[in-house]
């Protein structure tokens, strides 16, 4: 199946800053220079909040686990699990339809899929509130035929039962999850044939439906505060013991940056190699260096359109003027962590960074751990307008979802 | 029938509490330091003696399958990652475990990771089991509040740590490289062997990937013993099972039953018979979606365990996952459906699978409305043959079987429809 981009794509992602907790939480998983193996949740925790994953989504989370971009669009595009386009508000329904529930009536439920929502998979219902599709075995074999619903699996239907709990789950009524005949969990319908010990005193839900009813998160976009975060493997030390206890992993070998990246960096090899060029012929050398200094053809390409411009320093202030700096962090590309480094720079104000000429782009370039971040999110240009006293959509955003808020 | 007393999984249904609490009582979690301190080497042993086949599919002996792993260290550490991507079509025994039985598994995860030298495990649960992630992720969790995980997990001197994690809806993440390619990360496509996991497995470490089921089993087995598990089953069959009977049954459901149960006494016992009798049963796939079917009548006294099903019926135990399937069931199209799962879920690495699954289910398609010539079948047995053995994992293989199976049981059933098709009549013995 061809799984591609959406065609209309949202400006900016960010996580809120319950679910960036917990995806920095994830990270720990993982041994030193492995993060990119929690890619999965990551990617599954913003289709959580968002409802679908967008390229926004993935470029996002490839910066937080150090990825190229394509390495994370090919895990998004190659796991079935990530929804490329937008889904349906309130759920998206996907019938199981392998063998077991096929020949227990799963055609069926399908066919109330395109009746009730729309013709075709993956597409939004008339009102907006569903999409559906078919997926292969789910793994609820024995209480077939069966559909995940938002986090839920809703067992033993029927036709009947299945289209009226799609009505009142378009209503915004509950419905409990797991088996809708009756039945408690995998047990014979008839009656336990084993053990039958435990059965007077069972709690009112199996173990899913329990979580499902006492959560309640079923359908919903999930902000990360509906369970509290736990990381029990990190010890009161704050070390991970099993990890501290086998010798360290061997690190990764480095991953293939993008080529903007590359870009980035063979500039600043350029510019290493034209110190001694002296600065006074710097058009010639320009010529020249580009070529010795690019190993890949990527790198040579990009290198091509480049221009290659001498460091300049901009003014930089010792403090903030009337001792209130900007909020830098409206810049999109810019977190905590960088503005800081700006501050250390001597950056505290819009008009500052707005007013950086290509020379001085070059010298804060090579003195941020980001390169080639000012040209590619457009610092300059985001800087005028919020100078100006505009807003740009990032800022809109992440004020209104409080990304930096305390 | 097995007695409850002789079952691992004593809340296979959550019936009982779910909590550690409820797991002691159940007799989890009891001595564990103790089973640890009697030493890798007896461990190991004990797991061999027990006669455990993996209870993933392949039926790969457990205990072996540990002595792979380097003894010493050689500078590396060593992981132990659990597959609970269940997802071959007609299995869903470890859901039952992870969600309702959840310490059976944990407890099996520290002991068989000390066996193996590792400090470290990973679960790596299928996305779509979203609720038994949340459950077995409580458990973890309260076990790290009780000290039974983490330094000196369970007071037994040695540090561990069990991460859980999860994939995203590929039913190839269930191949042991494929896995240890997608928790580093990556796209789940399997890695060529040799090397082999327990030499350079995930991060290029040793690795071992075990099935939840056989290391939830591990625990009870060293509490009671070597032969006790021996005890059940055939000699190179041994123990206790899930079995998830799932189709035309009355009453489909996940059991645990001793290996080498017959085929009837499992159904009569535990799913109320077959839908209309046991004259009605047309054919079952006994192990999952991967083996071939069994014409119905071949089945009634067939035992069910590895090496039956493999030397008898030339099909195989699988997961134990068991699709039955009635004389109202169009075959044709039940297996069709199986190559149309296999072409969604093959993830075109080799081009014999990529390929050959999508000619396959085209075949399929035509013999299901039996547009097709009778040339055909055999056209299709030898595009099977092509894509079997021929691709870097079992995935290959996997789709053609069900489809060598059909031809081999039910051409009859194939040649009518295209008979039928083309004459507009019904088939032979219609007409007689």
């Amino acid at each position: 199946m061809l799984r591609r981009l959406h065609s209309e794509q949202p400006d900016s992602f960010a996580f809120t800053p319950a679910n960036q907790a917990w995806a920095e939480a994830q990270m720990t998983k993982f041994p030193e220079g492995r993060q990119a193996s929690a890619v999965i949740p990551l990617l599954w925790r913003a289709q959580e909040q968002e409802g679908w994953v967008s390229k926004p989504a993935i470029e996002y989370i490839a910066e937080m686990l150090d990825m190229a971009y394509i390495r994370v669009l090919e895990v998004a595009s190659f796991y079935f699990m990530f929804q490329l386009q937008p889904t349906g508000s309130v759920a998206h329904v996907q019938i199981c339809g392998t063998t077991s529930c096929m020949i227990c009536g799963a055609e069926d439920l399908v066919a109330i899929c395109k009746e009730k929502i729309n013709p075709k998979p993956f597409e939004l219902s008339a009102d907006g509130k569903f999409t559906w599709e078919e997926v292969e075995c789910l793994g609820s074999c024995t209480n077939a035929p069966m559909a995940q619903i938002g986090k839920d699996y809703y067992e033993d239907l029927t036709a009947e039962g299945f289209s009226k709990m799609l009505d009142d789950m378009a209503a915004g009524k509950a419905v409990v999850p797991g088996p809708q005949n009756g039945r408690y969990a995998a047990e014979p319908k008839s009656g336990l044939t084993s053990l039958t010990e435990y059965e007077a005193g069972k709690p009112q839900y199996n173990a899913s439906a329990e979580l499902a009813t006492t959560i309640g998160d079923g359908v919903k976009r999930i902000q990360g505060d509906e369970v509290p975060l736990l990381t029990p493997w990190i010890g009161k030390d704050g070390t991970v013991a099993g990890r501290v206890a086998a010798d360290p992993t061997p690190a990764a070998p480095a991953a293939p940056k993008p080529a903007v990246k590359q870009a980035a960096e063979a500039k600043k090899d350029t510019k290493k190699a034209e110190k001694p060029a002296k600065a006074d012929t710097p058009a010639k050398a320009d010529a020249e260096t580009p070529a010795k200094a690019a190993k890949k053809t990527e790198a040579k390409d990009a290198m091509a359109e480049a221009t290659w411009v001498q460091e300049e320093k901009p003014v930089t202030l010792d403090g903030p003027r009337d001792g209130k700096a900007d909020d830098l962090k409206m810049l999109k590309g810019v977190g905590p962590k960088l503005e800081q480094t700006l501050h250390e720079l001597g950056f505290f104000h819009f008009d500052q960074v707005a007013a950086w000429t290509e020379a001085e782009v070059a010298w804060v370039d090579t003195r941020l751990k980001f390169k080639g971040r000012i040209e590619r999110d457009n610092w300059i240009e985001q800087a005028k307008k919020l100078a100006a006293g505009e807003e740009t959509d990032f800022a809109k955003k992440a004020k209104k979802s409080g990304l930096y808020d305390e | 029938m097995l007695k409850d007393q002789d079952r691992i999984f004593t809340n296979l249904y959550g019936m009982h509490e779910r909590t550690l609490a409820g797991a002691q009582k159940r007799g989890h979690w009891d001595g564990t330091a103790g089973l640890i301190e009697k030493g890798r080497d007896w461990i190991i042993q004990t797991m061999k003696d027990s006669g455990l086949r993996g209870r993933g599919g392949a039926g790969f002996p457990t205990g072996l399958k540990w002595s792979f792993m380097p003894k010493e260290s050689d500078g590396r550490p060593a992981y132990l990652v659990i597959n609970a991507d269940e997802s071959e079509p007609g299995t869903c025994k470890d859901r039952e475990i992870m969600r309702h039985d959840p310490h059976t598994l944990i407890e099996g995860a520290l002991i068989a990771s000390f066996a193996m030298n590792a400090h470290t495990c990973y679960i790596y649960l299928r996305g779509e089991y979203i609720r038994e992630r949340e459950a077995l992720q409580a458990a973890i969790d309260e076990c790290y509040d009780k000290g039974l995980l983490g330094k000196n997990a369970a007071g037994s001197g040695w540090d561990f740590d069990v991460f859980l994690h999860h994939g995203a809806g590929a039913y190839i993440c269930g191949e042991e490289t494929a896995l240890i390619e997608s928790l580093e990360g990556k796209k789940g496509m399997p890695r060529m062997k040799p090397p082999f996991p327990a030499g350079a497995g995930l991060y290029g470490c040793p690795t071992t990937v075990n099935n939840v089921e056989s290391i939830a089993v591990v625990p009870t087995i060293l509490r009671r013993g070597a032969e006790w598990f021996a005890g059940f089953g055939r000699p190179n069959n041994a123990g206790t099972k899930l079995f998830a009977i799932s189709g035309h049954v009355n009453n489909p459901c996940v059991v645990e039953e001793a290996m080498s149960i017959s085929f009837e006494e499992l159904i009569e016992k535990h799913c109320g018979g077959i839908r209309g009798g046991w004259d009605n049963l047309l054919a079952v796939i006994p192990g999952g979606s991967s083996v071939p079917c069994v014409r119905g009548e071949k089945m009634k006294d067939a035992i069910m365990d590895f090496d039956y099903l493999r030397g008898e019926l030339g099909s195989g135990l699988g997961t134990a996952a068991v699709i039955v399937m009635d004389k109202q069931t169009d075959i044709i199209k039940a297996i069709w459906r199986l190559s149309k799962f296999y072409k969604h879920e093959s993830c075109g690495q080799c081009t014999p699978c990529r390929e050959g699954t999508g000619w396959m289910m085209r075949v399929m398609d035509r013999l299901v409305k039996g547009e097709a010539e009778l040339e055909e079948i055999d056209m299709l047995w030898d595009v099977t043959k092509q894509v079997e053995g021929h691709t870097i994992c079992a995935l290959g293989d996997a789709a053609a079987w069900p489809i060598q199976g059909l031809i081999r049981n039910f051409r009859e059933e194939i040649e009518d429809r295209i008979k039928a098709q083309k004459s507009g009549r019904m088939g032979a013995m219609a007409a007689e």
